[in-house]
This record gives structure tokens, C-alpha cells and sequence, in this order.
């Protein structure tokens, strides 16, 4: 479904050329889930945008279902960590309708197309609320229900419950991957949060920094809905921050 | 509430040195005097025409003004070659007062209705070319990004993303639009308006020591423009950015 090769991405800098994503590739198969993980700085935000098309790599290629990414586009839908993302303007409803409303889709079916989302995330009820009456959570939510929508094949997400607290953020991994199970999307999941990425993943790509790249790839093999207090769950962590640390050794 | 408070203190004062007798009665008349001429235009429909003149000279000029404003202020924020052109051309133009035209524009135009909205489109369009300029480049990026990866194209981006994200400014803009207009446009009806209006009234009645028909005329002007500031622009507000909280109501 995605195929990342040889990726690079060079950018200058008044004190030279920084190279934010190195050689990096991996691929994405239909309905996976893949979650970047990695700390700040080592390009997994880019890599991700670049996936989703707001800039071109300076080398390599990306392909989304076998297209050649030029610019942004209807297969890929993206929910971004500022909650800040949401139109202020729009009702929780009039947001999950804004791709249908570009496709040309009529009025009526494209309200229960997005009541239909936001039953999803479970807020049918908040369709007439605004954003600012909405918590950090729910907007993040409807955001999820907009990038949904207009039913991109392709779900693409930066670190979306990063602002969130702990216990929110619990129960948001736990309906994104619900909506997962229903919608057998394929998702690129950008997180620094390891066991999120253990608790989400069906495998996750491991980056490091300076310059970008990918250290490791780890397959997450357990049963959902994962337990992340058994032993097994904590053994995929450490492994996880094995290859996360590892640099810090060589040195 | 606490504005009729301010008011009815002020009025208060004036009243106390109008019958103190410091000053002739004919100069400084009292509020019922005022009352009194005030009720007597409004019967006869006189104040009522002056106001209706004074408010098509205003809306004209400020939807000249708004209808400018928009255009050069999106496009000065969508294209570096116009921000290059227009903003030393509105930095040098606009702290010159719109008044100052008002003779140009009756040399060039003569006295009447063109001179005055002319003055009126002058004072009102800076702040709305300024304010929308600064909406535009204000609209949050993620805004833009997401638009865009839901395939909003050029047009839609614009009508749909654009101007409703740009509106706390756009608004923020108008009222100062109007408050500048309203201000000219007293000015400017004294020296190019030749038989009507509010400003023309206050200055004709100079010529006849009417004190009376002048602050009458001025209670009107500040009437209308509380009226316009709260129950309008207010509502405006109230109605969109309020609403949908992109600024925050002040603290009651």
C-alpha cells in the first residue's frame, strides 16, 4: 500500500545543509499498522509529511497504492498533534463533512456519511458543538472522524494524543485502534511514546537522529486487545528502547 | 447597564454648568432646551432626513472601502510582488487624515455627494486593507494543510478557509472601518455638503448662534454611532468569531 524508498530529504540551514531524513525505506502493507517511533529531531514527522505530500523528498521515491506522491491528495487522510486543527468554524459536523464537501458529494448523504464517522468515535451526540466547546480529546477525535470521511485508503497521524493526559490518551489508543479494527485502514502512526507504539503497532519502524534514520523494524506480534502490563507487552518495550538507545552506546 | 450609569453622570454635569450661569444660555443651553429642538426635528422628519443622508454617505464610502479593503488586503497576503507594491503606498497614505482631502476632492469633484463618499472611502479603507491583511497571514497553517489534503483547491481554500479564518481580523477591521467613516464623514459634510447632513447641519447652525440645533445634532451622531458599535458590529461578532471561539468575550 506504501512503499518508501530510498528516502532522503536535505534542507539548508544558515549554517549548512542538515540531512533530516537519511536513506530511509520501508513499506506499509494494506490495513497495517506502522508506528514511526523515535525521539525528537529524527525525522520521523517529516518522513510523514512527506507521505502525506506538503513537500517532495530531496531523494528516493514514495508511493500510496502504487501512485507516485505528488502533493497532497484524497487517498491519504492526515489528523495532526495541535488540536488547533480543527476549523474553529465549523460544528464537529460541518469539519467531518469538509472532504466530502470538496469531492462534490450532496448535502444530505454526505450528513450521514459524517454522523456515520462521528458515531464511530463515539460522538454522535457533539455533532452541533463547536471545537472550543469540545475537549482536547474529543476535538482529537473529530479530527479522526474528518481524516475518515471521504474514506482515504490511507490514514496518516502525528503524534495525535501527545497533548492529551495520561488517562485520556489511554482511552484514545484504545478507540483508535477500534476504529482500526472497523475500518481496516492502513496507518503510519508517528509517536516518541514507545509503548504506544507497542500497544498500537503491528510493526514499528525505530529512527534515531543526526541525521535521521531507521535503526530497527520490529514486528508486534501479540493478540489484541494487548495488555500492557503483561510480560510479553514490557518485553516488546525494552526491545523497542534497546534500539533507541543503541547509538548512545556506540559512542 | 453601567453605560446608562457613565451617561446619566455626564449629562448630569453638563446640566449643572448650563444653569450655573457662567456662560450665556444661548451658548451653552440646557438639556431640555436640547430635548426640545431635538424632539422638534425629529417631529418635523428634518433630523430624520439629515441622518438618512449622513448614513447613505457612510455606507457608501465604507462598502467602497470594505469591497477594496478585501481584495487588496487578501491579495497583498497571497502575493509578494502586490505586498511589495502597496504596503509603502498604504504606510505613506495612511497617516494622512482623510479631512485633508476634502478640498482636493471638491476642487476635483465639486460640493456634494462624491467629495464626501470619497473622504468616507479614504478614512475607511485602511483599516480594512491593514486587518485583512493581517487575518490572512494570521490563518493557522494546519488550517491550510488540512484543507488541502481533503482536496480543497484554490477557490475553496479561499471562500472556505481563508476569509472564515481570517474573519476576527476582518471584523476587528470593519468596526474600526466604520468608527474612522463615521468620524469623517461629519467633517467632511461640513465642507463639501451643501444642504444636508448631519456635519452640515452643526455647521450651518454655527452661522445662526443655534447651539441648541448643534448639540441636538451631535447627540444624534453619537446616537447612531453607539447604536452601530453595539447592536451591529456587537452582534456581528457574536453571531461568528464569538461564537465560534476564535476571540474571547470581554469580561462583563
Amino acid at each position: 500500500m506504501i512503499q518508501i524508498s530510498q528516502v532522503s530529504l536535505e534542507y539548508d540551514t544558515p549554517s549548512g545543509k542538515v540531512l533530516a531524513v537519511d536513506n530511509a525505506s520501508f513499506s506499509a502493507a494494506e490495513a497495517e499498522f506502522v508506528c514511526l517511533v523515535g525521539p525528537s529531531g529524527c525525522g520521523k514527522t517529516t518522513l510523514l509529511n512527506m507521505i502525506a505530500g506538503f513537500f517532495a523528498p530531496t531523494a528516493g521515491e514514495i508511493r500510496v497504492g502504487g501512485r507516485a506522491v505528488n502533493g497532497q491528495g484524497l487517498d491519504r487522510g492526515i489528523v495532526f498533534q495541535d488540536f488547533a486543527q480543527l476549523f474553529p468554524w465549523r460544528t464537529a459536523l460541518g469539519n467531518v463533512t469538509f472532504g466530502l464537501e470538496m469531492k462534490g458529494v450532496p448535502r444530505a448523504e454526505r450528513e450521514r456519511i459524517a454522523l456515520e464517522q462521528l458515531r464511530l468515535v463515539k460522538l454522535e451526540k457533539f455533532a452541533g458543538a463547536y471545537p472550543h466547546h469540545l475537549s482536547g480529546g474529543m476535538q482529537q477525535r473529530v479530527a479522526i472522524a474528518r481524516a475518515l470521511a471521504y474514506n482515504p485508503g490511507v490514514l496518516l497521524m502525528d503524534e495525535p494524543f501527545a497533548a492529551l493526559d495520561a488517562l485520556t490518551r489511554e482511552e484514545m489508543q484504545r478507540l483508535l485502534a477500534e476504529v482500526w479494527r472497523e475500518t481496516r485502514k492502513t496507518v503510519v502512526y508517528v509517536t516518541h511514546n514507545v509503548a504506544e507504539a507497542v500497544y498500537l503497532a503491528d510493526r514499528v519502524i525505530v529512527m534515531t537522529p543526526h541525521p535521521g534514520r531507521i535503526r530497527a523494524e520490529v514486528r508486534i506480534g501479540l493478540e489484541r486487545p494487548r495488555d500492557p502490563l503483561s510480560v510479553e507487552f514490557l518485553e516488546h518495550q525494552r526491545q523497542l528502547l534497546r534500539h533507541l538507545t543503541h547509538k548512545e552506546e556506540e559512542k | 447597564m453601567r453605560a446608562l450609569v457613565s451617561i446619566v453622570i455626564a449629562l448630569a454635569c453638563y446640566e449643572v454648568i448650563a444653569r450655573s450661569g457662567w456662560f450665556a444660555q444661548a451658548l451653552v443651553p440646557t438639556l431640555p432646551a436640547i430635548a426640545g429642538t431635538l424632539w422638534a426635528m425629529l417631529i418635523d422628519g428634518s433630523m430624520a432626513g439629515h441622518a438618512i443622508n449622513t448614513l447613505y454617505r457612510v455606507f457608501a464610502g465604507l462598502t467602497l472601502a470594505s469591497g477594496f479593503g478585501l481584495v487588496l488586503g487578501f491579495l497583498m497576503a497571497r502575493y509578494r510582488p502586490v505586498e511589495g507594491f502597496f504596503l509603502p503606498l498604504v504606510s505613506a497614505l495612511m497617516p494622512i487624515p482623510s479631512l485633508a482631502w476634502a478640498p482636493v476632492f471638491i476642487l476635483w469633484f465639486g460640493l456634494g455627494n462624491t467629495a464626501t463618499i470619497l473622504v468616507v472611502f479614504y478614512a475607511a479603507s485602511f483599516p480594512m486593507v491593514i486587518n485583512t491583511w493581517s487575518g490572512a497571514r494570521a490563518v493557522n497553517p494546519l488550517w491550510l494543510r488540512a484543507a488541502g489534503s481533503m482536496g480543497a483547491r484554490e477557490g475553496a481554500m479561499f471562500w472556505k478557509v481563508m476569509v472564515p479564518g481570517a474573519s476576527p481580523f476582518i471584523i476587528t477591521g470593519l468596526r474600526l472601518a466604520f468608527q474612522r467613516a463615521w468620524i469623517a464623514v461629519v467633517g467632511a459634510e461640513m465642507l463639501a455638503a451643501s444642504a444636508f447632513g448631519l456635519g452640515w447641519v452643526i455647521f450651518d447652525a454655527k452661522e445662526f448662534l443655534n447651539a441648541d440645533i448643534m448639540l441636538a445634532s451631535v447627540a444624534v451622531i453619537g446616537a447612531i454611532g453607539f447604536v452601530f458599535e453595539r447592536l451591529v458590529f456587537g452582534s456581528l461578532e457574536r453571531s461568528t468569531v464569538l461564537r465560534w471561539g476564535m476571540v474571547r468575550a470581554a469580561k462583563a
